[in-house]
C-alpha cells in the first residue's frame, strides 16, 4: 500500500477505498500498515449496528435509513457494511444484502460494502471494526453496520456501535423466544419491522413491558421510581436514561423511516451530552487492544514454545497422566523462560 | 494466513428476469469456496460496475438471456475500466448466438458458457484466470 492510495482515499477516490478495505479484510501486511496510519484520522463517524434474526427485514431498513439519511443530512457520505455467514463447509459465502438496496446504487455519497463472517459467530466478521475505521477515516459521517441474521448471542455489534438498533417482525411465533435476554439488552432502540402485518401491536406492547420491567429494576436500585421513569419517558432528551423507543416501520414502503431516523439523531445527541459517547469509543478501543494483545501474546507463544512440547503434552493428558491445567502450567513456564532468555 | 477468498459479483442485465441460472452459478461458486456477490435482476451497465467498484471484486459474471448482449456487455466493459477496474475477470453465461461470441472475446470476455455447462468447469476456468492475474 502506497502513501499515494492512502492520500487518494483521503481526497474521496473511491477506488482506492475499495482496494484499501480488501487489504485490509484480507490482512495484508499492507493493509495492517494503512489501518494504523488510518486509524489516527478517525473517531468523527455515528455507527450505527442494526441486527435482528434472519428475513426481519434489516437490509430493506438499512436502504431505507440510509436514503433518509442523505436526504436529511446531504453533506454527510454514508457507508454500509453488510455481514453475511461463511459457509462452515467451504469457506464460501453468498452475500445477498444488496440486492436489497439497488436503489442506493445512483448515490456516489453512499458506499455499500458487502462482507463474509469468515468464521466469526459473534454476528459481524473479524475485521468489520477495522473496515468501520477505514471508512471512518475516508470521512462517512455515517456508518450503517448490518450484522448476519442474529439469534440471542450474537451481540458482537454493541461494542462496534455507538447506536444499537435491534429489529423484530410481528408474528415471529413465540416473540419471547426470539428477542428475550442478550439482544433485547443491547438494543439502544427496539424496531417492529412490517408492521403492516397482523400482531405488530402487540409485539410492541411485549417489547414495552420488558423494557419497562428492566428500567424499572435498575431505576429503583438509584432511588428512583417507576412513575418517575414513566414521567421521564415523555421528555427523553431531558432524563439521564435512555429508553430504548419502540417504533413500527415498513420499510419497503418507506413507513416509519422518517420517525426512526429522528431517534437515531436523537440518540447520538444523548451519548454526547450525557458523556456516554466517550464512554463507549473507550470500551471499544479497550476490547481492541485486548483482542490484539491477545492474538499477540498468542503468536508470540507459538514461536516459543515448540509443537513438539504441546504434542507429547496432550499425549500426557490423554493418557490421564496429567491434567489439561498443569499441562498449561507447563506450557507457561517453558514459555515464561524461553521468552527471558532470548530477551537477554 | 488463509488463502484470498476470490470475490465475485454475479448480476442481470437488462431486461429479461429469468435468473435461475445466475442464481446456480452464483450457489456452484459458493460451494467452491468463493464469496459471491449476487445483485439481482434487471441492473444497467452501469450499476453492475459501480457494486463491483465498491466490492472490489476479482470476477464479474454477467448472466444474459435476452439477446441484448451485444449492447450491454461493451457498455459493462467500458463501465468497469471507466472505473479503473481494468484486471476483473469478466465472464458471460445464458443464450448467446455463436456468431456473436468471437466478438464479445475479443472485446475482452474471458469465457462464456451456455445451457448445460458443468459448474465445476465454470469453477475450475474462474479459478485459474484469478490465479493467472495474480
Amino acid at each position: 500500500m502506497t502513501s499515494a492510495s492512502l492520500d487518494a482515499l483521503r481526497k474521496g477516490n473511491r477506488l482506492a477505498l475499495s482496494r484499501i478495505l480488501s487489504q485490509v479484510e484480507n490482512r495484508t501486511d499492507a493493509g495492517q500498515a494503512a489501518l494504523e496510519e488510518l486509524f489516527l484520522e478517525t473517531g468523527s463517524a455515528h455507527k450505527i449496528g442494526i441486527t435482528g434474526p434472519p428475513g426481519s427485514g434489516k437490509s430493506t431498513l438499512v436502504n431505507a435509513l440510509a436514503r433518509e439519511l442523505r436526504r436529511r443530512e446531504p453533506e454527510q457520505k454514508v457507508a454500509i457494511i453488510a455481514v453475511d455467514p461463511s459457509s462452515p463447509f467451504t469457506g464460501g459465502a453468498l452475500l445477498g444484502d444488496r440486492v436489497r438496496m439497488l436503489d442506493l446504487q445512483d448515490d456516489k455519497q453512499i458506499f455499500i460494502r458487502s462482507m463474509a463472517s469468515r468464521g466469526a459467530l459473534g454476528g459481524l466478521a473479524e475485521q468489520t471494526e477495522a473496515l468501520s475505521q477505514v471508512f471512518d477515516a475516508a470521512g462517512y459521517g455515517f456508518i450503517l453496520i448490518e450484522t448476519v441474521g442474529a439469534g440471542q448471542s450474537e451481540v458482537d455489534v454493541v461494542n462496534l456501535a455507538h447506536t444499537t438498533i435491534v429489529v423484530d417482525t410481528p408474528g415471529t411465533g413465540d416473540d419471547i423466544q426470539s428477542i428475550k435476554a442478550g439482544i433485547l439488552e443491547i438494543a439502544d432502540i427496539l424496531v417492529v419491522n412490517k408492521a403492516d402485518r397482523p400482531g405488530a401491536d402487540q409485539s410492541v406492547t411485549y417489547l414495552r413491558n420488558m423494557v419497562e420491567m428492566g428500567y424499572a429494576r435498575s431505576i429503583n436500585n438509584g432511588k428512583h421510581h417507576l412513575e418517575d421513569f414513566r414521567e421521564n419517558s415523555e421528555h427523553e432528551t431531558a432524563s439521564a436514561h435512555w429508553v430504548p423507543p419502540i417504533l413500527k416501520t415498513v420499510a419497503c414502503e418507506f413507513k416509519g423511516i422518517q420517525e426512526l431516523t429522528e431517534v437515531i439523531l436523537n440518540h447520538a445527541a444523548y451519548l454526547r451530552e450525557s458523556g456516554q459517547w466517550h464512554a463507549k469509543d473507550q470500551a471499544s478501543i479497550r476490547a481492541n487492544i485486548r483482542r490484539q494483545l491477545i492474538a499477540s501474546l498468542l503468536k508470540d507463544f507459538n514461536q516459543n514454545v515448540p509443537a513438539d512440547l504441546v504434542n507429547s503434552l496432550v499425549e500426557e493428558v490423554q493418557k490421564r497422566g496429567i491434567s489439561p491445567n498443569e499441562a498449561v502450567r507447563v506450557l507457561l513456564t517453558y514459555n515464561r523462560n524461553n521468552s527471558l532468555e532470548s530477551s537477554e | 494466513m488463509t488463502e484470498k477468498k476470490i470475490r465475485v459479483l454475479i448480476a442481470k442485465p437488462g431486461l429479461d428476469g429469468h435468473d435461475r441460472g445466475a442464481k446456480v452459478v452464483a450457489r456452484a461458486m459458493r460451494d467452491d469456496g468463493m464469496e459471491v456477490i449476487y445483485t439481482g435482476l434487471r441492473q444497467t451497465p452501469e450499476m453492475i460496475a459501480e457494486a463491483a467498484l465498491q466490492e472490489d471484486v476479482d470476477v464479474v459474471g454477467l448472466s444474459i438471456l435476452s439477446g441484448a448482449h451485444n449492447a450491454l456487455v461493451p457498455q459493462v466493459i467500458a463501465d468497469l475500466r471507466a472505473n479503473g477496474q481494468t484486471d476483473v475477470v469478466l465472464f458471460l453465461g445464458g443464450i448467446i448466438p455463436e456468431d456473436d461470441i468471437q466478438t464479445l472475446l475479443d472485446q475482452g470476455v474471458y469465457k462464456i458458457y451456455g445451457p448445460g455447462t458443468d459448474t465445476r468447469e465454470v469453477c475450475k476456468d474462474i479459478r485459474e484466470a484469478v490465479k493467472s492475474k495474480a
